[in-house]
C-alpha cells in the first residue's frame, strides 16, 4: 500500500492563535482516515488547508507524492484533484442533480459526461432523481448528490466536512455505515472530519484525534479505544469518569475502593478510567457502593455509585435491577489497570 | 365587521384610479388616435423600449459590478462604499439631468474649456449631445442602479461561501467560478432590481420631458395638454400600464425564486483579498460609480445655490418649502392611517379576502405617476361636471371645479401612488408582534387598549417613523402628478425645480433641487443602517 496523504508538520496560524500546531498524519491509499476532536481543536482548520482553502504557515501536504501546500507556495483548490463534501452540502441551487454532479467533468466529452453522471446517480443510488431541484431533495438525498458530485472528477482523496451532521441522529449512523461500504467498494482514500466518535468508529480504518490544534493520538478506533496514550484520550473515547486512585507495587488498585487509607509509600496516585462495563453488577459480591442516582435506558440501568471517599463512577446493571438513590449496590470490579495515568485527578467527565 | 368593510372600501378606492385607466381601453377610441399611430405612437414604444433595454443594461453593470466588489472582495475604502454607493438614491433623475445638462452642454464648463485648450469654435468638433436618449439612459443609470446594488449585495452576502469552495475544489477557476456560480445564484436578485429600475424609468417623466425624448410619460401628457384629449391620454396610459404590468410580474416572479436561492450561511463571506492596481483600481471603480451618481451632481448643485441663494431664497422660496412639506406631511399622515387600517385587519382577519385587498391597496407603486394622475382626473372631473350641470339646471349656478382643482385630489393620487411604501413598513412591524406577544401581554392583566398602548406603540414606533419618513420624501421628489393635479398656481419644490430648469435657468433651479436631494439623504441614511450588519473580522 503507498501513501496517498502525507502531512508533516503542518501548522496553521492566524496572527496570534494558532489553529493548527506541527500537526502529522499520513493515510494509505484506499483507506479511510477520520479527524475527531471536540470543536475548536483545528480538525476542520486542517481538512480546508488539505483542500487548499487555508494556507499553512509550516510543514507541508502532499498528495500521491506531489507537494500541495508549502508556507511558500500553494497549489490552486481547482489544480489538486481532491473532492469535498462540505457540511451544509453546498449543492448549487441554480443546477438539477444531474447539473451539479456534471459541474467538475467539463474536461470529458459530452457524451462521456452523461455516461459519468449517470454511473455516478446509480452509486449513490438516484438514479430516478437526475432531473430533481436540489430543494425538493431530503437531507439524506442531498447528502448524496455532494457525494456524488465530490466523486464525479475522480479525486486523489476524497474529504468530508462533518458530512452527517445536517442530518437526523436515526439517519446518521446507517448513513455513515452506507457511505463506508460504497468508498469502500471503489477503493476511494477518504479523510473524514467530525467530532462525534460514534460516526469515527463507524466510518473510519484511522482515526488522528486532535486536541487544541495538536494531534493527540492516531490509531484504530480498537485501539483508540482500548490502549488510549494520555487521559485526554481515555475521556473523551466512550463513556466512563476518570478518578484518582492508588495503585501499589504489584498492580493493584488499593485505594479507594479498599478504603485503605492513605496511601503507603511504595503505592503511587494515578488517574484511572473507570468505563461503565468495568463495574457490573453482582448479586454475591461483597463489595457494596452507595447509589448516587439511576437512569434507567430500557434493557439495562445506568448506576452513579459512590466511592468512599465520595468520588463517583458509572456502573451498568440490568434493566430489572432496580436500587433507588441511597441504597448499596452489590458490584463486582474489573478494573483496567492500563487505562492507568500517573498523576493527580482534575476530576473530569466525560 | 365594520372594519372589513372600511378595508375593502378604501382599497376599492385606491385601487380605483388604475380601474379607471384599464376600462379606458374598453371605451371609444377618438380621432387623435389615427393622429397618434400615423406621427408618434411607434416612437413612443421605440424610445420607451430603447430607454428601458439600455436603463436595464446600465443598471445591471453598475449594480452588480459595486455589489460584486463590496460584498465579496477587499480593497482600500471598501466599507464606506459599502453604504455610500446607496446615495444616488437621494438624487431624483430629473435633477441629476439638469446638473450633467449645466456642466456638459454647449455652454457649460466642460466644451467651454476644451474649446479654450484647442482652439476650437462652434461646429469645429463633436461632443456626445447630453439632452438625448443616450444621454437619459445615463441619467437614469446612475441613480437607478442602487435598487439592482442592493438586492445583489444582499444576495451575494448570503450566499454560502463552501459553494464557491466547492466550484473551485471540483476544478473551476475563481473566474469560472465568478461567471458559473456566483452570478448565477445571484440572478433572481439582479432580475429583481433591474425590474424595479425598470419601473421607475417607466414612471420618470422630469428627465426624458427635459431631455426632448417621446416617451409614454411625454406623450401622455402631450395628448392631455396639446390635444385635450383626456380620454386619449388614458388609453395610453393603459398601454404603459401593460408594460409595468409585465415589470411587474417579472419583480413577482424573481422574488419567488430568491427564497430556494436563499441559503443562509454559518460563515461570513470570505472577501476576495485585492492588492496593488487591482485594489486601486476596485476603489477606483467605486469612487468612480459614487462621484458620477452622487458626489458630482451634488457639488454642482451646491456651487450653483451658492452662486444665486440672494436671489432665489426668499418668502417665494419659504413658500415652495412649506406647500411642499405640507403636500407631504399630509400624504403621509394618510398612507399612514390606511396603512394601519389595512395592516391590522389583515392581522386581525388573516383572511384570503384581506390578504388579496391588502395586495390590490399596494399596487400602485408600480404604477407611473403620470398615471394615477389621469386615472384620478377622470373621475373626479367627471363629479365637478355632473355636479355643476345639476347645479346650473336647479339653481341656475355654476359650481366651477370643486374637487379636481383642490389639494384634496393631490393628496389622494399620493395615497394611491404610495400607500404601498407605508404599508410594507407598518407590515413589517407587525409580523414583529406575534399574537403570543398580545396573548401574553392580556394574561398579565392588560386590556386591548393597554396592550395598544405599552405594546404595539413602542414595538411600531420605529416601523411608524419610517413610513412617514419615505412617503414624505417620495411626495416631495415627485413631478408629474403634482404637475397635473396641483391647484393653479400651487408649486412645490420639485414643480418649481422642473419649471426653471425648462426656462434654461438652471442655477436658479439649484436651491430647491439641492432641498429635495437633502431631504431625500434622510430615508438613504435610514436604509444605510438597516442594511445587514457586517461581520467584523477576526
Amino acid at each position: 500500500m503507498s501513501q496517498q496523504l502525507e502531512l508533516q508538520q503542518v501548522s496553521v496560524r492566524y496572527g496570534a492563535t494558532t489553529a493548527v500546531d506541527n500537526a502529522s498524519v499520513t493515510l494509505q491509499s484506499g483507506d479511510i482516515g477520520c479527524l475527531l476532536g471536540p470543536s475548536g481543536c483545528g480538525k476542520t482548520t486542517l481538512l480546508r488547508a488539505i483542500a487548499g482553502f487555508e494556507p499553512i504557515t509550516a510543514g507541508s501536504i502532499a498528495l500521491c507524492g506531489v507537494t500541495l501546500s508549502t508556507p511558500q507556495r500553494r497549489t490552486p483548490p481547482e489544480q489538486r484533484k481532491v473532492g469535498m463534501v462540505f457540511q451544509d452540502f453546498a449543492l448549487f441551487p441554480h443546477l438539477n442533480v444531474r447539473g451539479n454532479i456534471a459541474f467538475g467533468l467539463s474536461a470529458l466529452s459530452s457524451r462521456a459526461r452523461r455516461d459519468r453522471v449517470e454511473s455516478l446517480l446509480q452509486l449513490v443510488a438516484l438514479s430516478g432523481h437526475g432531473d430533481a431541484w436540489p430543494h425538493e431533495l431530503s437531507g439524506g438525498q442531498q447528502q448524496r448528490v455532494a457525494l456524488a458530485r465530490a466523486l464525479a472528477p475522480e479525486p486523489e482523496i476524497l474529504l468530508l466536512d462533518e458530512p452527517f451532521s445536517n442530518l437526523d441522529a436515526e439517519l446518521r449512523t446507517v448513513l455513515a455505515a452506507d457511505v463506508r461500504e460504497l468508498l469502500k467498494r471503489s477503493a476511494i482514500t477518504a479523510l473524514l472530519v467530525t467530532h462525534d466518535q460514534h460516526e469515527a468508529f463507524a466510518m473510519a480504518d484511522q482515526i488522528t484525534l486532535l486536541n487544541e490544534g495538536r494531534v493527540v493520538q492516531t490509531a484504530s478506533p480498537y485501539d483508540l479505544y482500548h490502549h488510549p496514550l494520555s487521559p485526554f484520550v481515555a475521556a473523551f473515547i466512550g463513556e466512563g469518569a476518570i478518578i484518582t486512585a492508588t495503585i501499589n507495587r504489584s498492580g493493584e488498585v488499593t485505594a479507594p475502593f479498599t478504603g485503605a487509607g492513605e496511601p503507603g509509600e511504595t503505592d503511587a496516585r494515578y488517574q484511572l478510567l473507570i468505563r461503565p462495563g468495568d463495574i457490573t453488577y453482582d448479586a454475591g459480591s461483597t463489595t457494596r457502593l452507595r447509589v448516587a442516582r439511576q437512569s434507567f435506558r430500557g434493557a439495562h440501568y445506568l448506576y452513579e455509585l459512590l466511592l468512599p471517599d465520595g468520588q463517583r463512577v458509572p456502573c451498568l446493571a440490568p434493566g430489572h435491577i432496580d436500587v433507588p438513590a441511597g441504597a448499596m449496590l452489590p458490584v463486582s470490579l474489573r478494573l483496567q489497570t492500563h487505562l492507568a495515568f500517573r498523576g493527580e485527578s482534575t476530576s473530569r467527565q466525560a | 365587521m365594520l372594519w372589513r368593510i372600511a378595508m375593502i372600501l378604501s382599497a376599492g378606492l385606491v385601487a380605483m384610479p388604475v380601474a379607471v385607466i384599464a376600462a379606458s381601453l374598453l371605451g371609444p377610441y377618438s380621432a387623435a388616435w389615427t393622429h397618434l399611430l400615423d406621427t408618434v405612437l411607434l416612437d413612443y414604444i421605440v424610445n420607451s423600449l430603447l430607454l428601458m433595454l439600455g436603463v436595464g443594461a446600465g443598471t445591471l453593470l453598475l449594480g452588480a459590478s459595486s455589489a460584486w466588489l463590496t460584498a465579496l472582495c477587499e480593497f482600500p475604502g471598501r466599507r464606506v462604499f459599502s453604504w455610500a454607493l446607496l446615495l444616488p438614491l437621494a438624487m431624483p433623475a430629473y435633477i441629476i439631468a439638469y446638473t450633467y445638462t449645466g456642466l456638459l452642454d454647449f455652454a457649460g464648463p466642460v466644451q467651454s474649456a476644451l474649446r479654450e485648450t484647442f482652439g476650437w469654435h462652434y461646429g469645429d468638433y463633436w461632443f456626445p449631445p447630453i439632452r438625448s436618449l443616450g444621454g437619459a439612459i445615463c441619467m437614469l443609470s446612475l441613480v437607478l442602479y442602487p435598487y439592482v446594488y442592493l438586492l445583489a449585495r444582499i444576495a451575494l452576502l448570503e450566499q454560502s461561501p463552501a459553494l464557491v469552495e466547492a466550484s473551485r475544489s471540483l476544478g473551476r477557476s475563481a473566474w469560472q467560478t465568478l461567471f458559473r456560480v456566483t452570478l448565477p445564484l445571484a440572478r433572481p436578485a439582479l432580475a429583481a432590481g433591474v425590474s424595479l429600475a425598470l419601473m421607475e424609468t417607466l414612471a420618470d417623466y422630469g428627465t426624458v420631458a427635459y431631455f426632448g425624448v417621446s416617451a409614454f410619460t411625454t406623450g401622455i401628457f402631450r395628448t392631455w395638454y396639446g390635444l385635450g384629449e383626456l380620454h386619449t391620454a388614458a388609453q395610453l396610459a393603459a398601454f404603459l400600464l401593460i408594460f409595468v404590468l409585465v415589470l411587474f410580474a417579472l419583480e413577482r416572479h424573481s422574488r419567488a425564486r430568491l427564497r430556494f436561492h436563499k441559503m443562509h450561511s454559518a460563515r461570513p463571506p470570505s472577501r476576495i483579498q485585492l492588492r496593488g492596481w487591482r485594489a486601486a483600481a476596485a476603489s477606483t471603480t467605486a469612487l468612480l460609480i459614487l462621484t458620477a451618481g452622487f458626489l458630482l451632481p451634488a457639488a454642482q448643485l451646491g456651487v450653483w445655490a451658492a452662486q444665486h441663494y440672494n436671489s432665489v431664497f426668499s418668502a417665494a422660496f419659504l413658500a415652495l418649502l412649506g406647500n411642499s412639506f405640507l403636500l407631504a406631511a399630509l400624504a403621509s399622515l394618510g398612507c399612514l392611517l390606511l396603512a394601519l387600517l389595512l395592516g391590522y385587519g389583515k392581522r386581525a382577519y388573516p383572511g384570503r379576502l384581506e390578504t388579496g385587498v391588502t395586495r390590490l391597496a399596494s399596487m400602485g407603486y408600480a404604477v407611473p405617476g403620470t398615471v394615477i394622475a389621469v386615472g384620478v382626473m377622470i373621475p373626479f372631473a367627471w363629479m365637478d361636471n355632473t355636479l355643476d350641470g345639476w347645479l346650473q339646471q336647479t339653481l341656475g349656478v355654476s359650481s366651477g371645479l370643486l374637487i379636481s382643482g383642490t389639494l384634496g385630489t393631490l393628496v389622494f393620487a399620493y395615497v394611491v401612488r404610495f400607500l404601498a411604501v407605508s404599508l410594507q413598513s407598518v407590515e413589517a412591524g407587525l409580523t414583529r408582534i406575534r399574537p403570543a406577544i398580545d396573548e401574553s401581554a392580556r394574561s398579565l392583566g392588560q386590556t386591548p387598549l393597554g396592550v395598544l398602548r405599552r405594546i404595539h406603540l413602542p414595538m411600531l414606533r420605529t416601523s411608524l417613523l419610517s413610513a412617514l419618513l419615505l412617503v414624505f420624501v417620495d411626495v416631495l421628489k415627485e413631478l408629474p402628478t403634482t404637475l397635473i393635479l396641483r391647484p393653479f398656481n400651487f408649486n412645490t419644490l420639485a414643480v418649481r425645480a422642473h419649471e426653471l430648469a425648462s426656462d434654461e435657468r438652471l442655477a436658479e433651479a439649484a436651491l430647491p433641487a439641492l432641498a429635495i436631494v437633502l431631504i431625500g439623504l434622510l430615508p438613504v441614511i435610514l436604509l444605510t443602517r438597516s442594511m445587514s450588519p457586517e461581520p467584523t473580522e477576526t
